[in-house]
């Protein structure tokens, strides 16, 4: 297939950006997005233009390096995809794809097409731990973990940290990324002893960095992941109780 | 000059040897760790565990990653799971059947005292885990799941659905960021390691560069925990994530420190197999998969019919029909040599006839699509956007790909290398797999390593430190490393020549797989040697890397990794060529059973390979370790 393209060139976190356009042609149908970059980068080099940096690393969905605005939408048009999954078949012959970074106040341009999301790593150091120093854990059957809640935490601890929520939301609100943390912790017994101040802590580190939520829901139609928006709700009630509640009385159930 | 390699194993019956080791060692007491600055490269699963670990106890700690975020490691495409010899399944599992299994699946190259530890601290790990959230598959009781996995007849594999690296590597870089929020570990990220800096035969420090800025930076420590993973990316095309690399461990190599048994490489026998000329890298379907998918190709090479319409008479399950009791559980190494032995005799399957097929047609008649969704939903998936082919409807194809290196640096039992100060977790080392890794123990040496190990070992060699301060960074060693890897970068970018830097990539990869890959002879070996060098010429010559070195420029990054990967490569034919018996992972054509297994040569090779650098990889020297097998006997494995 023969593309046309459409890319954010910007030299550094400091230059003025544009997009470029680039003509691609014998693209396979079988290859993934990522590696049609690949190809354009190859052309590049052999004309003696820079390439396109993009984020990237395992290409099997999981890492969360990659992440691009594809024609609007962050990962492309297939639902529960990363970029990186994403075929060129889902795209027709001669179309032109516009492909811009992840466009939000809190995860600046680095360059290109590659952005600093170092501002989810600190809403993590906030709170989004089970503070278990190495060697005290009692036996991994002491406490069993009903199946129903071992499996609500894993839904929210898929989460691949990618930022497409943020970069899909109008108010680039940081809503599903951190409820996906906390709840994937707070739905666990391992998590209760530290619930409250997680909930608190983490949500107050969010807000120095991310818009509000507003209920658009984008966030969850373009995870690749399909976190469900309801532990945006869980996160929420979390939050209050933690605002009201006596923390002497933690230890009861 | 390398001397003689002490493994340094503790005295005594393998059963007591990490008890006593533990008491034997010498501690740092609470109050004087602060006093140690230790350098962490990496934050995978060893990495961020060690980390994690060393700061919790007070230790001084730098973690330095190339990576945005230490989540992004490749611990986290781990999929299929975790063993631990914790024997909840009542199936007769051990400690001790744990050693046995890795050892005889390792083929008899490793060190048996490494293994025993790594099996005693197994049941550990999963506690830490469990107790830092990671939400491993339940029954419905509550209590934790258990699958099986090749090389082993227990069940003892713990997992996450097929996600079980990334939620291992979350716990760790959970506890990490914890540390990191707590003051306790510096994070350092979008910073590559470039060299070690050693001072009188002493590891220091690092040099690093800015991925962002292109500064190269001084790090002066009193230990360095190199956890960089394994090398798997020699080859271009593997399962390996595409910044993995090679270069801090090579550097560490090229300022003295052995690197043990560079052949051993493991080919992992589900992956999908390659489409066209652009693939980028390999996709892996987890071995948990070959738990209830069956492994098949037509008996008629000339088949033309879909899978569906081929009867089971015209079938031919060559895994359950050559090994009756593992069927297709077998070891990763065998399974991958016959998956190439079925695709070499032409009944190979798919529009390349590059793959075999693996079938689920059975389990999910037997159990239900649900539950083979729940088992394995996220592989499936995956699978179906790769190929756009539905595996619920008919059977995926899959083929071999080179996954994870077991060789890797020289280590001591207290993974120390020959440097001094410089330590090597996790698959950047080699101590704990021989010649061929089972499934699910990866994730658990990088945890075990990290978590269970170095705490203890490196108390043991920095108090011997006490009083010492870390050599400063203004030191004439930091200044000579830090202007060769300055030196290095504009070299790169002032070759100006005509050719990519994947492209040299590339042509390695091919030289590697096609001559040291699955199956290796003499012949082909000394080929790899003779145009690896040419090819390594050629990219001095003419590799374009556009750009400057004062911003993020991923070619110039690539680069250094694939100058390094040249060098390593020719390593690794060297090392191939001169293990003339087959073992494990690795094949010699030459050296086989009448039934095409691998034989081993136990009388001449019972010895770990320790290489020296020499200042070229065709000069490097050959050290032994010799090899002692005091509680498991040495046989032919046999899986029938």
């Amino acid at each position: 297939m023969k593309l046309t393209l459409n890319i954010w060139r910007q030299g550094s976190m400091q230059a003025k950006g544009e997009m470029r356009t680039y003509q691609l042609d014998d693209v396979s149908d079988d290859i993934s997005f990522l590696e049609m970059l690949d190809m354009l980068n190859e052309q590049l080099i052999a004309q003696g233009e820079e390439p396109v940096e993009f984020e990237h690393d395992c290409r099997e969905g999981i890492c969360g390096s990659c992440g691009l605005m594809i024609d609007g939408q962050a990962h492309g048009p297939q639902t529960g995809t990363a970029t990186c999954q994403l075929h060129m078949r889902k795209f027709a012959d001669g179309a032109t794809i516009d492909i811009e970074p992840w466009r939000a106040a809190a995860f600046p341009v680095v360059k290109d097409l590659v952005v600093d999301r170092t501002a989810f790593d600190r809403i993590v150091a906030a709170g989004g731990y089970v503070t278990a120093p190495t060697g005290s854990a009692p036996d991994a059957n002491l406490i069993p973990v009903p199946k129903d809640a071992a499996d609500a935490s894993f839904d929210a601890a898929a989460c691949i940290g990618c930022g497409a929520c943020v970069a899909a939301c109008p108010n680039s609100a940081g809503q599903l990324f951190t409820a996906a943390k906390i709840e994937h912790l707070n739905l666990l017994p391992q998590g209760q002893a530290e619930r409250d101040s997680r909930v608190l802590e983490m949500v107050d580190t969010m807000e120095q960095y991310f818009g509000s939520c507003t209920n658009h829901g984008e966030c969850t139609a373009a995870c690749p992941k399909e976190i469900p928006l309801d532990y945006i709700a869980f996160m929420n009630r979390d939050y209050v109780r933690a605002q009201l509640r006596n923390r002497k009385l933690a230890g009861q159930r | 000059m390398i001397g003689n390699l002490d493994s340094a194993v503790p005295p005594g019956d393998i059963g007591d040897k990490w008890t006593q080791h533990k008491f034997d060692m010498k501690l740092v007491a609470p109050n004087n760790r602060r006093k140690f600055e230790v350098i962490v490269v990496g934050t995978g699963l060893a990495g961020a565990a060690a980390a994690a670990t060393l700061g919790e106890q007070g230790y001084k700690v730098k973690a330095i990653t190339y990576h945005d975020s230490p989540r992004r490691a490749h611990s986290i495409a781990a999929q299929g799971g975790i063993n631990a010899a914790k024997n909840y399944k009542n199936d007769g599992d051990s400690v001790y059947r744990l050693f046995y299994d890795t050892v005889k699946g390792g083929d008899y190259r490793s060190r048996e005292a490494n293994v025993h530890r790594l099996a005693e601290v197994s049941g550990d790990i999963i506690d830490q885990c469990v107790a830092q959230g990671v939400p491993f598959a339940r029954e419905y009781g509550g209590m934790l799941d258990n699958r099986s996995f090749g090389g082993a007849q227990v069940s003892r594999t713990f997992y996450a659905r097929g996600q079980t690296g990334q939620q291992l590597l979350l716990g760790a870089y959970q506890a990490l960021m914890k540390e990191v929020h707590a003051g306790s570990v510096e994070l350092i990220t979008k910073t590559e390691v470039l060299d070690l800096v050693v001072k009188d035969g002493v590891a220091r420090g690092v040099v690093t560069r800015d991925l962002r800025t292109g500064e190269v930076q001084r790090h002066s420590a009193h230990a360095v925990l190199l956890c960089t993973g394994g090398y798997g990316n020699v080859f271009y095309l593997s399962t390996n994530a595409k910044y993995s690399n090679a270069t801090a461990a090579w550097r560490a190599h090229k300022k003295g420190a052995a690197f043990a048994n560079p052949c051993f490489t493991q080919i992992h026998p589900t992956c999908i197999p390659p489409s066209e000329e652009y693939q980028s890298k390999l996709t892996l379907m987890s071995e948990s998969l070959r738990n209830d998918g069956r492994v098949w190709v037509p008996k008629n090479p000339d088949e033309t019919r879909p899978a569906s319409q081929i009867p089971d008479a015209d079938r031919d399950y060559f895994l359950e029909r050559k090994y009756p009791s593992f069927g297709n559980l077998v070891p990763r190494d065998v399974a991958s040599r016959n998956a190439k032995t079925a695709v070499d005799a032409g009944q190979g399957v798919g529009p390349r006839k590059n793959g075999v097929y693996l079938d689920f047609a059975d389990s999910i008649s037997r159990l239900g699509e649900d539950a083979i969704r729940e088992r394995y939903g996220n592989l499936f998936d995956m699978y179906e956007r790769i190929t756009d082919e539905n595996p619920y409807h008919e059977p995926m194809r899959i083929y071999p790909a080179v996954h994870y290196t077991m060789g890797g640096l020289w280590v001591d039992y207290h993974l120390m290398s020959n440097v001094p100060g410089l330590f090597v977790l996790g698959e950047a080392n080699f101590s704990d797999h021989g010649a061929n890794r089972l499934g699910a123990s990866a994730l658990m040496q990088g945890l075990a390593d990290g978590y269970f190990v170095i705490s203890y070992t490196l108390a043991n060699y920095l108090s011997g430190l006490l009083g010492e301060s870390a050599v400063p960074t203004d030191d004439p060693v930091f200044t000579q490393a830090e202007t060769d890897v300055a030196d290095r970068m504009n070299q790169f970018l002032s070759i100006g020549g005509t050719k990519s830097p994947d492209h040299f990539h590339k042509e390695l990869g091919k030289i590697m797989w096609d001559y040291c890959g699955m199956a290796r002879n003499e012949a082909g070996l000394q080929k790899a040697l003779s145009e690896i060098p040419a090819l390594r010429e050629e990219f001095y010559k003419d590799v374009r890397v556009l750009g400057s070195g004062e911003s993020l420029n991923q070619s110039l990054e690539k680069a250094g990794r694939v100058a390094d990967f040249l060098e390593l490569g020719e390593l690794m034919c060297k090392d191939a060529l001169d293990r003339a018996e087959s073992c494990g992972g690795h094949f010699r054509e030459e050296s086989q059973t009448p039934e095409g297994e691998a034989l081993r040569d136990d009388e001449n090779f019972s010895f770990v390979s320790a290489w020296e650098w020499t200042g070229d990889p065709a000069t490097s020297i050959r050290h032994e370790e010799p090899l002692v097998f005091e509680n498991v006997a040495l046989t032919q494995r046999s899986y029938k």
